[in-house]
């Protein structure tokens, strides 16, 4: 250890050596969201290495997914982000439609891109809330849940779950919206709106905030696409990349029509940047801070998404059509596609022998890679920082051990 | 107390004291301990109003009231843990420590005139050093854990109250230097009068150094953004990870106990004591210097501002609590040692030179000159006597600043 400690610049202004000790973080600690366990060298209160521990979560969904049809294996991608079950639902789905060449119709689009940018809303305002706590704020976490609540209500609404949906399926959706849901779900936005300059007063701009985040657990563009991050982590690098925009064509097609920016840091600036706070002086491209930046211009960016989906969708005619029945077959062949999930690029990869069952069912997981840059990042840092960092990289550990 | 058994039931002078001073103590503890249940249903009123929820709503009717003492009852009952690696005596006499440190602290604590279970000639050195002692139990409590958590919480704990021990005495002795008494009765007595007499408001230095003892008062009673030792996202609890039930509680009790401590102690040296903002009893012709029914009345008139005060004090710290973000330890120490203490060094500095020369103020005649009141324990009728009497006028002598100074 004395190689690290030595080569770390940041050591020298603690030169007090003392016995090194090893802590467990996790799997039960409060701020391990979830079961991960991270296992720290510290010297005093600086931490030497930090190595994760996976698997407390493990659940065998994807062994599940090669004896379940394709539709049957829809409830278990819900239990793997079940932040942004939606966003799950929707990978799958658009996976095994691309094995299938399978398209569905224009209001199902819409509203799949609806339902998906509002499952973005829910997940960030959580991340958004769990990093307050990480950072030892509880009231910003209930501010964040309170607003979650109405998303929660209005998929209710719309499909009678509130955590695990099951709602876009392969071949569109399980069921239309009821009547009167475009109305509440423009409420929400409309009161949603006005909400979020509060959490940039008390999270983004505040003076605290700043000092725990900015400048800490600074990853370069080149070493956040070395590790294969994606998301609002990538992004976080200051790396141009949304799958929305750049992905493959079945799922860039959902998104045609929609105007968005990507939320990345282009020039020193942010996309709108008028409408949200500046960047503080302290921080970094790549540093927690504008990690939890990017999440939060995601969330008035999926507003604006909702809105233009709501106009669209209402401007469809008919029905949104049947999904595909639990027994289709699916043709042999493979097929792989990679969603931009609320969390990162989520992959599925599903290989067909001409049944209804699929003869492998893979997820490649977004929050994976992502976790896999702390090690790098938490060398030489404080126990303080272990949190703010793993935090800042919004992991789901249902994702990460399926 | 005293004289009354003595000359009237006729009691020995022994038994008359050891009456007295069980009775204080019996006041003094029911007293603190109801009012942390009372703070900690208060804390949880309000985090809950703040984060847009209701908090307890059932337990002794419609405010929840009853809250705290169901949870007193829930924790008496609970099974009592204690970690298989753990030095036993230390890990059982920890939470005492702490909890008798914070409690024993009130002793010199006036609530109003001469309401005081023990006037101390140098009370506020008596309450900043005893407060200090509560960090012993938090070592001892992490060190006996036989946990690393706990172990991490309690060093930082260490730490962090002995960095904020310094500038936190500086700001004390500013009000002790402007009264020129340590003796807290006299401190707050030289305050009286209309609220611009308050030693808030003494002088620019005094001013600002008031918001440096609120930042370290907060500090040194472990409250957020400063809650470090039990920093829960970082080290599960804290100090207290291994704790449970009864000795959990006791920690508790200690925490609230101090920061109402802090607070009394900002309202005595800053805030003017129970002296209001508008001197309603003076106005009426009324002192509380006097052994009559009225001025009792308007002692128990000052005890409930004094009260008012340090609560509003408590509340503003559960308001910081439940809206900022918690520091990191080098950014505490940073505070501590960059900022709070050499300000409060500057301070001290501005202040004594503005007691020297500028004794009576900008506006002459606004306050009584400096010295008027010099350590009446020193000229009354025997120190002891006169410090516990809680009745009659004897026992603060005034004296001509000339007959004091040599």
């Amino acid at each position: 250890m004395a190689s690290i400690l030595d080569d770390d610049p940041r050591i020298i202004e603690f030169d007090v050596r003392t016995d090194e000790m090893l802590v467990n973080m996790g799997p039960q600690h409060p701020s391990t969201h979830g079961v991960l366990r991270l296992v720290l060298r510290t010297d005093g209160e600086i931490v030497s290495e930090v190595e994760p521990h996976i698997g407390y979560l493990h659940r065998c969904a994807e062994k599940i997914g090669e004896n379940l049809t394709a539709r049957q294996w829809i409830p278990y991608t819900d239990r793997m982000d079940y932040l942004a079950a939606m966003n799950m639902n929707l990978g799958w789905s658009l996976a095994v439609e691309k094995l299938m060449k399978y398209e569905v119709s224009e209001k199902a689009r819409h509203l799949r891109v609806l339902i998906a940018e509002l499952g973005r809303i829910a997940s960030h305002l959580v991340g958004m809330g769990a990093y307050g706590l990480d950072l030892g704020t509880f009231s910003p976490f209930l501010y964040a849940f309170r607003e979650r609540e109405r998303i929660l209500d209005l998929f209710e609404e719309a499909c009678g779950a509130r955590l695990t949906y099951s709602y876009i399926t392969v071949g569109g959706l399980t069921a239309d919206l009821p009547p009167g849901w475009l109305q509440r779900c423009e409420a929400f936005l409309d009161q949603f709106e006005p909400v979020i300059k509060e959490y940039h007063a008390l999270l983004t701009t505040n003076a605290i905030f700043v000092k725990r985040t900015a400048n800490i657990g600074v990853m370069s563009r080149e070493m956040a696409i070395d590790y294969g991050c994606s998301g609002p982590v990538l992004r976080g690098s200051g790396v141009d990349q949304d799958l929305r925009r750049d992905g493959e064509a079945i799922y860039t097609a959902m998104y045609d029509g929609y105007a968005f920016e990507v939320a990345v840091m282009k020039n020193g600036r942010y996309p709108r940047d008028h409408e949200y706070p500046p960047v503080p002086p302290d921080a970094v491209i790549g540093d927690c801070w504008h990690r939890f930046f990017v999440r939060m211009i995601e969330v008035v960016q999926s507003m604006d998404l909702v809105r233009q989906a709501i106009d669209r969708y209402s401007a469809c005619k008919g029905t949104i059509g049947e999904p595909l029945k639990l027994t289709e077959k699916i043709p042999a062949g493979d097929a792989y596609l990679e969603t931009e999930c609320p969390k990162g690029q989520m992959g599925f990869y599903v290989v067909g022998d001409g049944t209804a069952i699929p003869w492998r069912a893979r997820a490649r997981s977004s929050s994976f890679s992502n976790l896999s840059v702390t090690a790098d990042l938490c060398r030489g840092c404080l126990i303080a920082d272990v949190p703010a960092i793993v935090g800042s990289l919004d992991i789901v550990m249902g994702e990460i051990d399926r | 107390m005293v004289e009354y058994l003595i000359d009237r039931v006729g009691l020995p002078g022994w038994l008359a004291w050891t009456a007295a001073a069980a009775l204080a103590a019996v006041l003094i503890l029911n007293v603190i301990a109801g009012g942390a249940l009372v703070f900690i249903w208060a804390e949880r009123k309000i985090a809950a109003r703040i984060q847009d929820r209701l908090g307890p709503t059932r337990t002794g009717g419609k405010f929840g009231w009853l809250q705290s003492l169901a949870d007193g009852i829930k924790l008496l009952a609970k099974e009592d843990l204690m970690p298989d690696g753990a030095d036993g005596m230390l890990f059982r006499l920890a939470p005492y420590v702490s909890f008798c440190a914070s409690f024993c602290a009130f002793i010199a604590l006036p609530f109003a005139f001469d309401f005081v279970g023990l006037r101390l000639n140098v009370a506020v050195f008596f309450v900043v050093a005893v407060l200090g002692l509560e960090v012993f139990g938090v070592i001892l409590a992490g060190y006996a854990s036989a946990s690393k958590w706990s172990l991490f919480g309690s060093m930082r704990e260490a730490a962090q109250v002995v960095s904020y021990e310094v500038p936190l005495g500086m700001c004390v002795v500013v009000p002790v230097m402007l009264a020129g008494s340590m003796d807290m009765v006299t401190i707050a007595e030289k305050q009286a009068g209309w609220f611009w007499n308050w030693y808030l408001f003494h002088d620019p230095f005094t001013f600002v150094i008031f918001w440096v003892y609120v930042t370290c008062a907060v500090a040194s009673v472990n409250r957020a953004p400063f809650d470090l030792a039990e920093a829960e996202s970082e080290l599960v609890a804290g100090f207290h990870t291994e704790y449970s039930g009864l000795r959990w509680s006791f920690f508790f009790m200690a925490e609230y106990g101090s920061m109402f401590l802090v607070s009394a102690m900002a309202a005595v040296l800053f805030l003017g004591g129970w002296n209001g903002p508008v001197p309603l009893a003076t106005l009426a012709g009324l002192s509380e210097g006097t052994g009559d029914t009225a001025g009792y009345l308007v002692r128990l008139l000052g005890m409930v501002n004094l009260l008012g005060k340090a609560t509003l004090g408590v509340l503003v710290m559960m308001w910081i609590r439940w809206t900022l973000p918690r520091l990191r330890i080098d950014q505490v120490m940073t505070t501590c040692l960059k900022y709070c203490t050499p300000i409060a060094a500057v301070m001290f500095a501005g202040a004594m030179l503005w007691q020297l020369f500028l004794p009576g103020g900008l506006v002459p005649g606004m306050r009584r000159p400096a010295g008027e009141i010099r350590e009446g324990w020193l000229e009354g009728p025997g120190g002891r006597a006169a410090a516990s009497a809680p009745t009659g006028s004897g026992d603060l002598v005034l004296v001509p600043a000339a007959q004091v100074r040599p």
